[in-house]
């Protein structure tokens, strides 16, 4: 505020000289009028009524226009205006309805002239003719304005705005006759001086009181009003309706609007409440202003334009006491701290960005956006190079759009829909939800249920029905593989050429649910069964007695924790995890997946049949019934579902979870489960599966989920009998005075379960229905409509 | 969930009947009923106002479509169709707007929760002593789960609640202390704090509750049958009352043979009319000829506001509060005193500085969206409201009247206005009036039948209820004037 920043603007011969100041009144103001030579300002207020002038480096008090020994309420002025053709004129509206007009040309102390009391209210405002020299407008709380003719004693036409009170009456600039009000109801109408019959035009500008408007300088048709609705309107009032051609929107209501001289789009406001500054908009751009005044501490109540050319200096005074000069060149420009990017996701997932041109300029090999046929151009502003706005204005905006097809969720919804989760034997659900995943081409998901099916079910029938399933579906493609098993000589050839692949194809993901360690071990424990580089002797020895041999190299690497471990089962198994390793499409390679994701000791169970050849799936059943209990498992199960969390397939951590139930739950913390429920039911509720949201609500353990769906619980009913809303009770109508819960069938009211159609309300006891339906299919209440039951 | 909170209602309400029912000062009501030992309680009173003969109430049944929505608007809002509702049916216009606003303040949208607001309302009501409201409102403040252990005092409500009761006090006996010290006082106390948007909640209630129980004093609202003492469980025949339902201020019988007596000045009362009449004509003509010197303007409104302070009703009798209700008062002495008797020199509170259009309106739209419009509109159907007929006149310019008491009441709170010639006031009230309005505004609790029926006694009861519309409003917009210029004044 301290700054000397000497502004000189040439304006035709005079010049403008001053700096950002202010200075203390003695009371609070209320409005302020600038003289037509730009260098005295008048303040009125309640107790202030004093003109001052406008020096270079100061306001200099001239003179205190409030005299008398007693003041009067004709001086405790709402508004001030001052002659803009004479220098020597003024007007001032005091609170009591008073009138009163003020001639500094009096030689005596007291300057007052005419008093006129017509207005039996406030009056708000008052209004000098922009050219003749002796006509006043007023409006007043009583809903009159009021034009006066300064030669006569009292008001010359009457005008009833039969609208409430008046908050403000402008002469248009341009149209000699013509007048502008603004009223509390909201109303803007439009007067000729000539006619105080009727008004010429009238229309709602506002929702609530409109305090102010005013005429833009320039623009013939164009009318600037504010309201308490914290909106400011331009109106067009050139066509035969007035048009709203710019709307900006405020933060408090809008008490005071002036436009910016010499600049068209330009006009300044304050507000009446909350908010201090004063802040000046382009009308173009109604969301930034694009300058802030901010140096009062109470609502600014009077703003006014210096010099009706020159756009730099603006005059405001306050209810905090002080009168102020700003510079524009001071001001604060919100649009400096305002963030330039923006950000959105359309619709189909689209994303839009808009950001300076200078630093998307920096990227190159992205093409700015043009518009394509899909999206019509949102914002397309054509550049003014005389626009202040310029270099901010220039944005630059890019669309990235998702390659078709690439953000299809439709796996999610097809799963979503067809997993079951709950109401049949675990070792069903899963291989039921593997049939699932398979179908759809997500054979990692469809190999870890088939795992999970083999880790927690007892091989006995299930197991090895289901095991059929799954090599019968997989024989076509699975036949070489087959073959290998059945001509033993080839198994040792076939293991140690995988082994290669399986330590170059380690990279699989599936790998990562995998006791890393424990792969390890058992690639080293085949390296060092095969690695002895006898296959003549594995090939031709007894069986028996080379697994026995593998059983007692194996325990001490791979599952010291386990010594009861039977290795026979052992090493054909891990050969042929070995041998199914290579990622490839095939069904039983998958399968074979799951042995060497969950241990090695699922893998007697999954691949018995496969081995059936060499009778040993006697012993893997006799096996498995004593070997490690399911808890074994549940740390890697855990470890899986994190890992399927994280990749961001929360569907399988939770059907997982639900499936298992009682299994894995107690492994996982609470917090991790609700949040991975509270995903998976978002993510549901996107795609507008409401059933199956619920359903997993339903099934879910954790508390905070399962309440999800006591939430809005309430049912709308419609009255069986009037068809309208019952809106208090649910069994009383309460405009046809009827119970409304009236079975069709028995004609009892219904206590519990009660049965309705929702296409004609009628219903009954759920037995009464079930049994009427069966036989009919008409409505039993007989109102011819066909009622369905499902 | 809606059925079960009807079932929930009916059953609390039904708890809630009994226990009341249980009259403990008359032991005489139990025992005499029907063989199965349930006791039938009688309503008491004379349909829904004391007041009012209940043959000049508008029957329920007998209603138009307008005031049928009405009546189920409200019944479905609140669960009963109260007294209050009945005597308001007199102005559809303006009841409509009221039972919107109530709606929204109670049970819409807002920043305190459910409990707390009913809580303020009884701590608003109680100040005045108010035992209907109270009463209503601790069913209501019971059924949305409020702790029953609030109701036995303030000082068992949390620190917050009793941090409100100190504005409480000062916002219903005289606002024009309210400071921004009051408001820093409340918003900055750590953890017991007030947001502004809860405060200005919480200034709505507070100033809706004080205006209603004058309403309901004012036009002698009947207890609600489920209530403490609106009925009893003796057969009609017995003549005499016992001694509890006297206390809770049934005197309807002595009453009625006071109305009577009143009539016999009918004639009085119609030259009354037109005594009233001919001013009003006399002031809107001769206005514009004898002007009145500023200095006079200025000292008719502090001989108006001087003179209020003596206005008072010649029978002071003190009301023993019912026990149920005192029990939120930590200051019963702390009660309306006029300002300018004890010495204290209050600077005139001037509405063209702050007036509820331009400031009171933004700010409280601004912390409490959509309430500020809602008021809003009931100020101005409450100010507008006319039928255009005076007694057995029609075809009359009410505006002048209404002004004249909606300024006189602002006059009591200390609020000018620049532009209203307070000797009209003189012209139009005369002091029966005044008296009336004195103390339906600041002691509603010593309103009786007597005031009620001396004023105005050529006049419809609907337009009594019309004036006490007004009393209502215009002493709401005062308290809340003063309490949001303290809350701008904190702001800035």
């Amino acid at each position: 505020m301290e700054k000397m920043s000497r502004v000189t603007t040439a304006l035709g011969g005079s010049a403008l000289t001053g700096r950002t100041m202010h200075c203390h009144l003695d009371a609070p103001a209320n409005a302020i009028s600038v003289c037509r030579d730009a260098a005295q300002v008048v303040v009125a207020g309640r107790s202030i009524f004093k003109i001052y002038a406008i020096e270079d480096e100061q306001f200099v008090e001239k003179l205190n226009l409030r005299v008398g020994r007693k003041p009067s309420l004709n001086l405790s002025c709402a508004d001030v205006v001052w002659h803009q053709m004479d220098e020597n004129l003024l007007a001032t509206a005091a609170t009591n309805g008073v009138v009163v007009t003020w001639n500094l040309g009096r030689p005596s102390r007291n300057k007052q002239d005419q008093l006129f009391t017509e207005h039996k209210r406030t009056v708000n405002k008052v209004c000098f003719h922009p050219t003749e020299a002796h006509v006043l407008l007023s409006g007043s709380q009583d809903g009159f304005m009021k034009c006066f003719d300064l030669r006569r004693k009292d008001s010359v036409s009457t005008f009833s705005g039969q609208s409430e009170s008046v908050r403000d009456v402008q002469f248009s600039i341009r149209d000699y006759f013509t007048f502008a009000s603004t009223f509390e109801n909201g109303n803007v109408q439009l007067w000729d001086i000539r006619r105080p019959d009727r008004c010429e035009r009238m229309f709602t500008a506002h929702n609530g009181p409109v305090f102010c408007c005013d005429w833009h300088p320039e623009d013939r048709g164009w009318l600037a009003t504010g309201g308490r609705d914290k909106m400011v309107k331009v109106w067009d009032m050139t066509t035969h309706r007035a048009k709203e051609v710019h709307c900006v929107q405020t933060i408090a209501s809008v008490a005071r609007v002036k436009w910016r001289p010499e600049c068209r789009h330009h006009l300044a406001t304050c507000s009446m409440m909350v908010d201090h500054n004063i802040y000046v908009w382009d009308v173009r751009r109604p969301f930034v202003p694009a300058a802030m005044f901010e140096e009062h501490r109470d609502v600014t109540t009077g703003i006014a334009w210096r010099h009706p050319h020159d756009p730099s200096f603006l005059l405001s005074g306050s209810k905090d006491s002080t009168l102020c000069q700003h510079l524009f060149r001071d001001a604060s420009q919100p649009v400096e701290r305002a963030n330039p990017e923006g950000l959105c996701y359309g619709l189909f997932g689209d994303l839009a960005f808009a950001a300076k041109e200078s630093l998307v300029a920096t990227e190159s090999g992205r093409k700015p956006y043009a518009g394509d046929r899909r999206h019509p151009i949102f914002f397309k502003r054509k550049l003014d190079p005389a626009e202040p706005f310029v270099g901010l204005a220039s944005s630059a905006l890019s669309v990235f759009e998702i390659e078709p097809g690439s953000g299809s969720m439709s796996w999610f919804v097809d799963t979503a829909e067809r997993y079951a989760l709950a109401g049949r034997p675990l070792a069903e659900l899963c291989d039921h939800n593997a049939k699932v995943a398979r179908e759809l081409g997500r054979n990692q998901v469809a190999q870890t249920w088939t795992m999970l099916r083999i880790i927690y079910c007892s091989p006995g029938l299930a197991s090895a029905t289901s095991l059929n399933h799954s090599v019968g579906k997989g024989s076509s493609c699975g036949l070489p593989l087959m073959n290998s098993f059945n001509l033993k000589d080839m198994a040792p050839g076939l293991g140690s050429e995988t082994r290669l692949d399986r330590s170059k194809g380690d990279t699989r993901s599936d790998t990562v649910l995998l006791d890393s360690s424990a792969t390890l071990i058992t690639n080293e424990d085949n390296e060092e069964t095969e690695g002895s580089d006898v296959p003549a002797d594995y090939l031709l020895g007894d069986v028996e007695g080379e697994e026995e041999e593998l059983y007692l190299l194996d325990p001490e690497h791979a599952h010291p924790e386990e010594p009861e471990y039977v290795l026979p089962q052992e090493a054909f198994p891990l050969r042929h995890e070995i041998v199914d390793t290579p990622p490839g499409p095939e069904h039983l390679q998958d399968k074979a997946d799951s042995p060497h994701v969950s241990g090695s000791e699922a893998d007697a169970a999954s691949l018995a049949p496969v081995d059936s050849s060499f009778s040993l799936i006697s012993i893997s059943h006799a096996l498995y019934d004593t070997r490690l209990p399911p808890d074994f498992f549940s740390a890697l199960v855990c470890d899986m579902l994190r890992f399927y969390a994280e990749q961001g397939d929360v569907q399988m951590a939770v059907s997982v979870l639900i499936v298992l139930g009682e299994r894995v739950r107690k492994d996982i913390d609470e917090q991790t489960q609700e949040h991975w429920y509270t995903s998976y039911i978002d993510l549901l509720q996107r795609f507008c599966l409401w059933n199956v949201s619920n359903q997993v609500v339903k099934l879910s353990t954790s508390r905070a989920i399962s309440c999800l769906n006591q939430a809005s619980t309430t049912l709308h009913v419609n009255c069986s009998h009037c068809k309208r809303p019952m809106s208090s009770r649910g069994w009383v109508c309460d405009r046809c005075h009827r119970c409304a819960s009236m079975c069709a069938v028995c004609h009892h009211v219904v206590k519990g379960l009660f049965v309705w159609c929702q296409g004609c309300s009628h219903g009954g006891h759920l037995q009464h229905i079930m049994k009427w339906l069966e036989g009919s299919s008409h409505c039993p209440a007989g109102c011819g409509h066909l009622c369905e039951y499902s | 969930m809606r059925l079960a909170t009807t079932a929930n209602e009916a059953y609390t309400a039904s708890l809630a009947v009994s226990e009341l029912l249980g009259c403990k000062q008359c032991g005489g009501g139990r025992g005499q009923d029907e063989e199965l030992g349930i006791r039938i309680p009688r309503p008491l009173g004379h349909g829904p106002s004391r007041f009012i003969p209940e043959k000049e109430i508008l029957q329920v049944g007998s209603e138009d479509a307008q005031m049928h929505t009405l009546f189920a608007d409200s019944f479905a809002a609140l669960g009963r169709l109260d007294n209050i509702t009945l005597v308001m049916v007199f102005h559809p216009q303006y009841l409509e707007s009221f039972l919107k606003t109530q709606h929204y303040l109670l049970q819409m949208d807002g920043p305190l929760p459910l409990h707390y607001r009913h809580y303020i309302g009884i701590m608003a009501a109680a100040r005045h002593q108010c035992s209907y409201l109270v009463n209503l409102h601790v069913n209501d403040f019971l059924h949305v789960g409020g702790d029953p252990k609030w109701l036995n005092g303030l000082e068992n409500a949390p620190q917050k609640l009793q941090n409100l009761g100190e504005l409480n006090k000062v916002l219903a006996h005289r606002p024009w202390l309210i400071t921004k010290e009051h408001i820093e006082g409340l918003l900055k106390a750590e953890e017991h704090s007030w947001s502004l948007a809860e405060l200005v909640h919480a200034v709505v209630l507070l100033t809706h509750y004080h205006s209603l129980a004058s309403f309901t004093f004012g036009c002698g609202i009947s207890p609600e049958i489920h209530c403490d003492g609106g009925h009893t469980f003796r057969p009609p025949s017995v003549s005499n009352y016992c001694i509890c339902d006297i206390t809770n201020g049934n005197h309807s019988v002595d009453e009625t043979q006071v109305n009577s007596a009143g009539n016999v000045s009918v004639s009085d009362s119609f030259f009354e009319v037109e005594a009233l009449m001919e001013k009003m004509r006399q002031l809107q003509e001769c206005r514009d000829e004898e002007e009145a010197s500023q200095e006079e303007m200025a000292s008719r409104f502090e001989i108006e506001k001087r003179e209020s302070m003596f206005v008072f009703s010649s029978d002071d009798e003190e009301v023993t509060p019912a026990r149920d209700v005192s029990r939120h008062f930590e200051d019963t002495s702390y009660g309306y005193k006029d300002f300018s008797r004890h010495g204290m020199h209050v600077p005139t509170f001037r509405v063209q500085d702050y007036c509820w259009e331009d400031h009171g309106y933004s700010l409280v739209n601004r912390l409490y969206p959509d309430v500020g419009q809602l008021i809003d509109e009931k100020f101005h159907i409450a100010y507008n409201l006319t039928y255009n007929t005076m007694a057995m006149h029609k075809d009359v310019d009410t505006s002048m009247l209404r002004r004249a008491i909606w300024n006189y009441i602002h006059c009591m709170f200390g609020i000018r206005y620049d532009d209203y010639d307070y000797g009209e006031i003189n012209q139009l009230l005369d002091r029966s009036f005044k008296v009336y309005i004195k103390t339906v505004v600041c002691t509603p609790e010593k309103v009786t039948k007597r005031m009620y029926d001396s004023f105005w006694r050529q006049f419809k009861h609907s337009e009594k209820v019309h004036v006490n519309l007004l009393l209502i409003e215009a002493r709401m917009q005062a308290e809340l004037l003063y309490a949001l210029r303290a809350i701008t004044r904190y702001m800035t």
